[in-house]
């Protein structure tokens, strides 16, 4: 059998007639999502969608297959119960409990159905059953939601004994503020602004993706070329901007200053880049749907090549001091080690991903705008702990800093932005774009007036969190900020 | 013979003052030294001392989980280095309250201030100060070994047990004195919860260790804590100023002190040299490092007993 039977292939930030996607019996669908995430697929999504979207409320099921670059939907109704995949697919444990807090439908045989984002009203947020270890060597540490450092609320539960943690329980939902719904309830012209406050450091991240979900709805095909160029480039300045910052924090967390501080100072720089083309640093108003808000004059390229590099200059000198350190990769080697098992069982994505050999980035998998002309080679290392994680960053700061200075000297012809018609009637379409921690996935609906009737967002942290948790099992509970840092993930992404 | 006597003595009690007013100035050089490092302008050598100030005219706030061990730590800990500190001697100045046989008083002074700062810790109830009472003693039963250790060599050498007559009669630089000196100062990095094995700066509450201890500490209690720090690094820093720079006896006394003042203005910047070179270690490895630090005591103690 074919990894792919059953399912409906389509590509990437291509619309299609919603009637279109399959519609078969709930154990069939089981079946062919359990099967097809065996062979080798991965779960991109896992969402509900209520009567008045197409018809009849059904669970659909998105699955990609990474080596074949082929995107595959399936869905099913499910009344108010049906058979969990989470016992035959680990990916679908955590879409599950999120289906069963939105819509109360309950995924029988999942094995813990606890609110993820307390979106309910009688849910007290951070209330909940928590994994515990009995016995009188056992001992609890609760961290947040309220933390030490300037970061984005969330719980952490400890399960320790002596200073080994057994077990770390994350409980989020903190941020939750409404996305998916404001995204339906409020007039087109935020939607935008949505996107682009959905993570704060995705900021070009998700409006890129927003804006393909636009284009591919109106059907009007290609962006201009000079748009995709620039959009390229903003999407990796904001990969180089957040990897040299995590690079940088994590040589503070192992207390080591220099690399810290630099770091941090051209994190600053890198922003600073983005806000060359669009007035802002974290690119907001770069990318709109149709093309970019702003061209780049020649001045202003060549301000940014220069600017480049100095700060690779920069950047590179300030990475290399922390390889050049023994003390430092003492503590980065072996700490937080993700096996890439785990990994394929729990369908992490992004540099995480990476790290632990899975050669799975969107960029090449499944490519959209200028990512289809010009490659950008997969970075993969096999060991899978911190040191693994920092590597991965050092290398995609080269390769996002040697596309950008490819895609500044050659920017295509004139015209950034193209007026896109009205969405098509009765679409589906998902967009899924490599930021800078994964992928990111959107996949929208239109009704019978080509108004969007359903809007769902994957952040790379719904992926990626279980991952963490996982990573801190046997270490050290003070490698935990380490680990963390490694990963990084959002807190608002995921809770939206 | 008399006038020089109570023109040591006099010495003595300047050094208890100068130690008082001085001690948090070695914070402000560690404080500098990191931030030339790091690429930064940094704080003013004097921000220690403001900060302390603005902590006295603050109000202090109490969990209701604490008792009186809680609101007595802080001035058990600054009463013990006080004491420290009279005990220590400073160039060729002897401790105020020199004896003999008070390497062990020194010692204990140092214990009964540790102790009081754990039950404080775990009087609060919080996970996180369990966690750092339980580390600071793991390796404060690592590093006390060491320092004895190597107090004792120094008192094989010169055939006294009183820390004053121990640093005046030693001689020459010694290989002894090297392997002591060297163990010492990993005590000393210990003991003041600098990197590699603590990091004063981190706000990461799950890595600290001593700083996790005094996180309920607040207003006049906080300032005592940190001040008591700051005497703990003069005064630890003052030993190892004694041993490893060999003073004339005949020197004045004031010009003595002067040399152990650029003496401890090195040890300052020496620590903020190691804090910008290299990266705390893994927790697990402390105990390898005070292991390592206890062997070469040991090796100058037997090479001492020849």
């Amino acid at each position: 059998m074919s990894p792919t039977a059953g399912l409906l292939l389509f590509r990437n930030c291509l619309a299609m007639d919603s009637q279109g996607i399959p519609c078969v019996g709930i154990e069939t669908f089981r079946q062919c999502i359990i099967d097809s995430v065996k062979d080798g697929g991965r779960l991109c999504a896992l969402f509900y969608v209520p009567e008045q979207v197409i018809g009849s409320p059904r669970i659909i099921g998105i699955v990609a297959q990474d080596e074949a670059g082929s995107l595959g939907v399936i869905s099913a109704e499910p009344g108010m119960t049906f058979p969990a995949l989470t016992p035959g697919c680990q990916q679908a444990h955590w879409f599950e409990r999120e289906i069963h807090e939105q819509y109360g439908v309950v995924p029988e045989g999942h094995p813990w159905l606890k609110p993820i984002r307390f979106v309910n009203g009688s849910d007290t947020i951070g209330v909940t059953d928590f994994f515990k270890i009995e016995g009188s060597e056992v001992h609890e540490v609760a961290v947040g939601p309220v933390h030490a450092g300037i970061i984005e609320p969330g719980h952490f539960r400890f399960q320790c004994h002596g200073e080994n943690v057994y077990h770390l329980e994350i409980s989020l939902g903190y941020q939750h503020r409404g996305v998916e719904k404001a995204m339906l309830a409020f007039p087109e012209k935020r939607r935008l602004h949505y996107m682009e406050t959905l993570a704060g450091d995705t900021t070009v991240g998700h409006a890129t993706a927003y804006a393909h979900i636009c284009e591919a709805l109106a059907q009007g095909g290609f962006t201009p070329p000079r748009a995709m160029a620039l959009r390229g480039i903003a999407l990796e300045l904001e990969r180089l901007a957040n990897h040299t910052g995590d690079l940088g924090a994590l040589a503070g967390d192992v207390g080591f200053l220099p690399t810290a501080s630099f770091c941090g100072r051209i994190r600053g720089d890198f922003l600073n880049m983005t806000a060359l083309f669009c007035g802002n640093r974290f690119g907001r108003g770069m990318v709109v749907p149709g093309g970019t808000g702003y061209d780049a004059d020649r001045e202003r390229l060549e301000e940014l090549l220069l600017r480049l590099g100095r700060a690779e200059k920069d950047v590179l000198g300030a990475v290399e001091l922390l390889w050049e350190t023994p003390s430092v990769m003492s503590r980065f080697e072996n700490t937080g080690k993700l096996a890439l098992q785990t990994c394929i069982d729990l369908g992490i994505v992004g540099p995480a991903a990476r790290a632990s050999g899975l050669h799975r980035d969107v960029r090449s998998d499944f490519p959209s705008d200028i990512y289809r002309f010009n490659h950008v080679p997969v970075s993969a290392l096999e060991s899978g702990d911190v040191f693994a994680r920092a590597f991965i960053r050092r290398l995609e700061i080269q390769q996002s800093i040697k596309f950008i200075r490819e895609q500044a000297q050659s920017l295509p012809g004139n015209g950034v932005k193209k007026e896109i018609g009205n969405p098509g009637k009765g679409l589906f379409v998902v967009a899924m774009v490599e930021g800078w921690r994964g992928e990111i996935c959107h996949a929208a609906f239109t009704g019978s007036g080509g108004e969007l009737s359903h809007y769902k967002i994957i952040d790379p942290s719904f992926h990626n969190w279980i991952g963490l948790s996982l990573a801190m099992r046997g270490q050290q509970i003070s490698d935990f900020p380490l680990c963390n840092k490694s990963f990084n993930l959002s807190y608002c992404g995921h809770d939206l | 013979m008399e006038t020089e006597i109570i023109a040591m003595y006099a010495f003595s009690i300047i050094h208890m003052f100068v130690g008082f007013a001085l001690a948090p100035l070695m914070i402000g050089i560690v404080n500098r030294t990191k931030a030339v490092f790091a690429g930064r302008t940094g704080q003013p050598f004097l921000q220690p001392y403001y900060d302390m100030v603005k902590l006295l005219r603050k109000g202090a706030v109490y969990s209701r989980t604490t008792s009186w061990i809680f609101r007595a730590a802080p001035v058990v800990g600054l009463a013990c280095a006080v004491a420290a500190l009279a005990i220590v001697p400073f160039g060729n100045a002897p401790g105020l309250l020199s004896f003999e046989g008070d390497l062990v008083f020194f010692a204990y002074v140092l214990g009964l201030w540790r102790f009081f700062l754990v039950i404080a810790a775990l009087d609060t109830g919080s996970a996180f100060e369990g966690m750092g009472a339980s580390r600071e003693v793991q390796f404060s039963a690592m590093a006390e070994p060491v320092l004895f250790v190597g107090l004792a060599t120094v008192a094989t050498l010169t055939g006294s047990l009183s820390l004053s007559d121990m640093i005046a009669g030693l001689s020459l630089p010694l290989a002894e004195i090297v392997l002591v000196a060297a163990a010492l100062f990993v005590v000393f990095l210990c003991e003041n919860a600098r990197i590699p094995f603590d990091d004063p700066n981190t706000h990461l509450e799950l890595t600290m260790i001593h700083e996790v201890m005094v996180l309920d500490y607040s207003g006049p209690d906080l300032g005592f804590v940190l001040y008591s720090a700051a005497l703990k690094f003069w005064v630890l820093g003052a030993l190892i100023i004694g041993i490893t720079v060999p003073l004339d006896e005949g020197l004045p006394v004031w010009a003595s002190c002067g040399y152990a003042f650029l003496g401890m203005v090195m040890l300052a910047l020496l620590t903020g040299i190691v804090e910008s070179v290299m990266a705390r270690v893994r927790l697990l490895r402390v105990p390898q490092l005070l292991a390592a630090a206890g062997a070469l005591a040991i090796c100058a103690l037997i090479f001492s007993m020849r």
